[in-house]
């Protein structure tokens, strides 16, 4: 790509900084945006526990923590390749780029393989929320509820997950096509920080879910 | 007939392209601000034909015209129609996508394509909520409260929750827009206290929407879980808590409150100094009293539960903050009050509606301290004073202001003059027609009438006899501007850039702007907005 069209900037800017630092601005305020929206069911999960502590301490209890300990390494592990393609994109190495884009990727796919075994599990243990659920303890509404928090909250994240790999798949069609060099690749960039913000939700996720039944 | 005005004038953002296409696929903010024009203004005639009908019902004290089913579904359909597809985008979307890049001396927003993409993700939620209605409506209330919208209502609720779903992701990305655009696209030497403040206020006001929507968003997302599989989240008999609901939307919606009235701000701070030639009074506590309103929305939601069985200490704090909201709004109010006082002030339309909008917003807003105070909201939360309370403030405050500020940008946006003379008597229509709909609400709220009821006793009739009376008359008021603006855009007198001779980088282009609004990138000098005394021989001359 000849240098004047890749330090080109769009017609409403003056400069390419001008140009990066606006999207970078949009990314930020975007990202703010989405932690309000998880932010949202945080609160609400937070009140149930703080009302039905031993209902939540006993869903989680339900959850398969080695797969679950499993896929957050997994996850992790797909935060560092995307780093790694972050660090060949400024470096302008478009093979080793595309290379991380791919294997990224392919983490995230493993990692959404994983988490729908575990959706498949709690259905077939009649732990799904709605008709399907069965629990004969005292508590049962309330694990319910427990799992109804579960099924939402990794189901929004799993969403992220796929529009992530969406991006990714997007990212590497144009690295493909060699649009990004070191001085061009603000989009990788930003895609990496959506990518980081999954990861992290996930964290806070694994924490809420998995960790209340340890103690049990 | 656009045609023939294109052949005498040069070329401008409406004549440069031509053709269907040409406008679906723009991506040009101005051309973006008309499409939201005719579609706000649809929703409004829409969402005024409920608020009509209802007024019809309530002649009488029996059920005489619709009946009671019909009666719940049509303030519903009011209050969703016009809180998210006429109030939350009015001003932002079509003055404010409009103006912000001209104000700020850009060419356009900074992400273009998004703005398209919000008008498309707009009239997708405003179609799938319009399908709700063609269904049969929703009786729940614009609130959803549960377990009444999960559990009980047999209306289509799901329905209109998605269609707002949608429209929120089209708020989000407008203030985003917006948001990137004041922080980065500020023309060479427009400082942030150079900035109008219009912008000010635009700014405050889209911090809040990307703040708030998102938790109505997820908000919705748990009632349709709830309502789809019949698992507890908000439903008491199913475990959950119904006034975590009324949290969560809350949080949402009083802040959306103030981002209904903060551009009407937007537009009166603008509006006042031009028409009193004078620089706005206390430019910098105007500009912060914006941002305070801002902070201070998301501190006082709670006192929409007062009586919902929330702790009395949260109703404390709540009240003590929402008095707390009453400084900087009286701040915005004696300022636009001193920038008057010895000012040469005409009364053109725009300066009419300014002036109207002081009158009502501070009403509305002494009233919301009525109803902050925690003895007294006792009496008065789910009366007619509430009901009276917020019009004052959404439709007083916000529409009149809207259509100050279309008056007075008119002559920008199509180059035209409208009609002065009747646009005055427009005005003081619909200001008599307003107070004439509301202030004996305030009377009814305060003798006890509850809200959402289609009969009530006798004695009340004289009162709602006023009221529909007024809400006539507001109606005519509201349909004159929208006969004689189509009329002025083919027929009106050629505008000239600048017929207020007003400061303002928008007036420096000319009208209408050309496509990429200058013809070169503006410098700005001046250290302050508003400056009609060193800006006299200037603005003479143009």
């Amino acid at each position: 790509m000849p240098e004047s069209a890749t330090l080109a900037c769009r017609e409403q800017f003056r400069t390419p900084g001008q140009q990066r630092e606006t999207a970078s601005i949009g990314m930020w305020v975007f990202l703010a945006n989405e932690v309000m929206m998880f932010g949202g069911l945080f609160v609400a999960y937070t009140v149930y526990r703080a009302s039905h502590p031993e209902a939540f301490a006993a869903g989680s209890a339900d959850m398969n923590i080695l797969l679950g300990s499993i896929n957050t390494a997994i996850l992790l592990t797909s935060s560092l390749t995307l780093a790694f393609a972050e660090h060949s994109a400024q470096a302008g190495n478009q093979r080793l780029l595309g290379l991380f884009l791919i294997l990224t990727m392919l983490i995230g796919l493993v990692f959404l393989g994983f988490k729908f075994t575990e959706y498949y599990q709690h259905f077939q243990e009649h732990k799904a929320p709605g008709i399907w659920f069965n629990d004969s303890s005292p508590y049962a509404a309330s694990i319910q509820m427990f799992f109804v928090f579960y099924y939402v909250m990794t189901g929004l994240h799993a969403v992220h997950m796929i529009i992530g790999l969406g991006i990714l798949s997007v990212l590497l069609f144009r690295a493909v096509l060699g649009t990004f060099t070191a001085e061009y690749h603000t989009p990788i960039m930003f895609g990496g920080l959506y990518w980081h913000f999954v990861d992290i939700i996930w964290i806070f996720l694994y924490a809420i879910f998995y960790l209340p039944g340890l103690h049990k | 007939m656009i045609e023939a005005v294109a052949a005498k004038t040069q070329k401008n953002y409406l004549n440069e392209k031509q053709g269907i296409l040409s406008w679906l696929l723009t991506t040009d903010h101005k051309r973006i601000a008309i499409l939201y024009t005719f579609s706000i203004t649809a929703f409004f005639f829409v969402g005024g034909f409920f608020a009509l009908m209802m007024r019809l019902e309530l002649l009488s004290p029996h059920n005489w015209l619709v009946g009671v089913d019909t009666y719940n579904k049509l303030f519903t359909m009011h209050g969703i129609i016009m809180v998210w597809f006429f109030l939350i985008p009015s001003i932002p979307n079509t003055l404010g996508n409009f103006l912000i890049p001209m104000m700020v001396g850009a060419k356009d927003l900074a992400f273009p394509k998004l703005n398209l993409l919000s008008w498309y993700v707009f009239m997708l939620g405003g179609t799938v909520t319009v399908y709700a209605l063609f269904r049969g409506g929703i009786d729940t209330g614009w609130t959803f409260y549960t377990p009444f919208s999960t559990t009980y209502s047999t209306t289509y609720v799901v329905a209109a929750a998605v269609g707002i779903f949608i429209a929120g992701f089209s708020t989000i990305m407008t203030s985003l827009n917006f948001i990137a655009t004041v922080h980065r696209m500020r023309a060479p030497g427009l400082t942030w206290f150079r900035l109008p403040i219009f912008i000010w206020s635009m700014y405050a006001n889209s911090v809040v929407l990307v703040l708030n929507t998102p938790v109505l968003a997820i908000t919705l997302i748990m009632l349709a879980v709830e309502r789809i599989a019949g698992v507890g989240i908000f439903d008491p008999a199913l475990g959950g808590d119904p006034v975590l609901f009324q949290h969560m939307f809350w949080f949402y919606s009083h802040p959306a409150v103030y981002t209904m009235v903060l551009p009407g701000m937007a537009v009166v701070s603008e509006l006042i100094p031009v028409f009193s030639r004078k620089p706005l009074f206390g430019y910098k506590a105007v500009a912060f009293s914006s941002v305070a309103i801002a902070v201070l929305s998301f501190l006082v939601w709670g006192h929409h539960m007062f009586v919902a069985g929330e702790s009395v200490y949260s109703a404390l704090a709540f009240s003590f903050f929402s008095f707390c909201v009453a400084v900087p709004s009286a701040i915005k109010v004696f300022n636009w009050t001193a920038t008057v006082y010895k000012g040469s002030v005409s009364w053109d339309t725009p300066m009419l509606y300014a002036i109207g909008f002081i009158g009502l917003f501070t009403i509305g807003g002494m009233t919301g301290l009525m109803v902050a105070v925690l003895g007294l909201d006792v009496h008065l939360h789910d009366t007619y004073f509430v009901i009276a309370h917020f019009h004052y403030i959404m439709v007083g405050g916000t529409v009149m202001a809207f259509l100050g500020g279309v008056h007075y940008w008119w002559p920008k946006v199509s180059g035209k003059m409208y009609p002065e003379g009747l646009a005055r008597v427009s005005a003081v229509v619909v200001f008599v027609g307003f107070n004439l709909t509301f202030f004996p609400q305030l009377i009814l709220g305060y003798l006890g009438m509850p809200r959402r009821y289609s009969a009530y006793p006798e004695e009340f009739q004289m009162l709602h006899v006023l009221s529909t009376a007024g809400a006539t008359i507001l109606g005519l008021g509201y349909v004159m501007p929208l006969c004689y603006l189509i009329w002025a855009w083919h027929y009106g007198s050629d505008a000239g850039p600048n017929p207020w001779r007003a400061t303002g980088l928008e007036w420096k282009s000319s009208s209408p702007p050309p496509m990429h609004n200058f013809e070169v990138t503006p410098v700005v000098t001046a250290k302050l907005p508003y400056d009609y005394e060193a800006m006299k021989e200037e603005l003479q001359l143009a």
